[in-house]
């Protein structure tokens, strides 16, 4: 059920109607909120990724600039840009929309908890190169 | 009295930004919390959503600096390589050396005891995770600041960033305590 027009608003919450306050659909709210799953996701994906091949490893290694940092560096970097770009392009995409929100929330719930899974050690560690 | 730059900025990294993100955790979960229909009049929504905006933007700013310094400026010092392939350069140490023994290194070698789960669970664990805290933390900031006291009839909305606040506060939960732990047990010196 859609319940974000600002009717709706002031009949739930009819304190609210005194701040007058212009309409804001759920649209970028489900943005937020699917971004921060997949940027989650991308880190606990590229977490495991690292621990599955050498090469990926080495790759995410390059990020570091000499800091030493090692493949954290990509494996942080990368998600942080993977959670922006997808933020930005699904910020574009629902601007102004009405959505299920619910639906959103779960799609983000599992990639969520998908993504703290891959960062759990005994779990990155079961993929592990030989 | 002194602190070395290294301790200086584990302190930085630890204490001032961890004491700094529970304090704005604690604000903003008990205002997130407090919107609800029926519950405030329209002069406290105004000033609560004022402190709201405020608290959510600090722990999220707060969670940034924590990751970063601690990726960038912290983590190099704590595993560097430099008690070679079989730790050797551990050996005698109760603690790491800065020029001999990292944290890493002496808590991989078991020269002080059964140490190395520290590293393998611990470490692992806290340097990835608490990246999602500023991940989440930055897109509640954005849900509170575009829909301020739209929140209040939109349950589910508010639902969802509450959950997402508590996660990044777990996340956050996660790295502070095995980086209080670890850095007990093998301090960066």
């Amino acid at each position: 059920m859609n319940e974000s027009t600002v009717g709706q608003d002031y009949e739930k919450s009819p304190e609210i109607a005194e701040l007058r306050l212009e309409e804001r659909p759920d649209g970028p709210g489900a943005a937020a909120i699917l971004a921060g799953a997949i940027g989650v996701f991308a880190l606990g994906l590229l977490t495991v990724l690292a621990e599955a091949s050498v090469e990926i490893h080495d790759w995410l290694e390059t990020w570091e600039f000499g800091q030493g940092v090692g493949p954290l560096a990509g494996k942080t970097t990368l998600a942080v840009i993977v959670w922006l770009v997808s933020w930005g392009a699904l910020a574009l995409g629902l601007r102004g929309k009405e959505v299920e929100l619910k639906r959103w929330i779960w799609a983000s719930a599992i990639l969520g908890i998908l993504g703290v899974l891959g960062t759990f050690p005994p779990i990155f560690t079961a993929f592990a190169a030989e | 009295m002194e602190l070395s730059e290294r301790e200086t900025w584990t302190i930085i990294h630890g204490m001032l930004a961890g004491t700094l993100f529970l304090l704005a955790f604690a604000g903003g979960l008990a205002g997130l919390w407090s919107l609800r229909p029926g519950f405030l009049t329209p002069a406290a929504i105004k000033e609560r959503m004022r402190r709201l905006y405020v608290g959510v933007w600090v722990m999220a700013g707060v969670a940034w600096i924590t990751v970063i310094s601690g990726t960038w400026i912290v983590y190099p010092w704590y595993r560097a390589k430099l008690a070679g392939d079989t730790y050797a350069g551990c050996a005698g140490f109760n603690l790491p050396d800065a020029a001999a023994c990292s944290p890493r290194d002496f808590l991989l070698s078991n020269v002080s005891g059964q140490t190395e789960g520290w590293h393998t669970f611990g470490m692992e664990w806290k340097e990835h995770v608490a990246w999602m805290a500023p991940i989440l933390a930055t897109a509640v900031a954005f849900i509170v600041t575009y829909y301020g006291p739209r929140l209040i009839p939109r349950s589910r909305l508010r639902a969802a960033a509450i959950v997402m606040f508590v996660a990044a506060f777990g996340a956050a939960v996660v790295g502070g305590a095995f980086g209080a732990f670890i850095n007990k047990v093998a301090p960066i010196v």
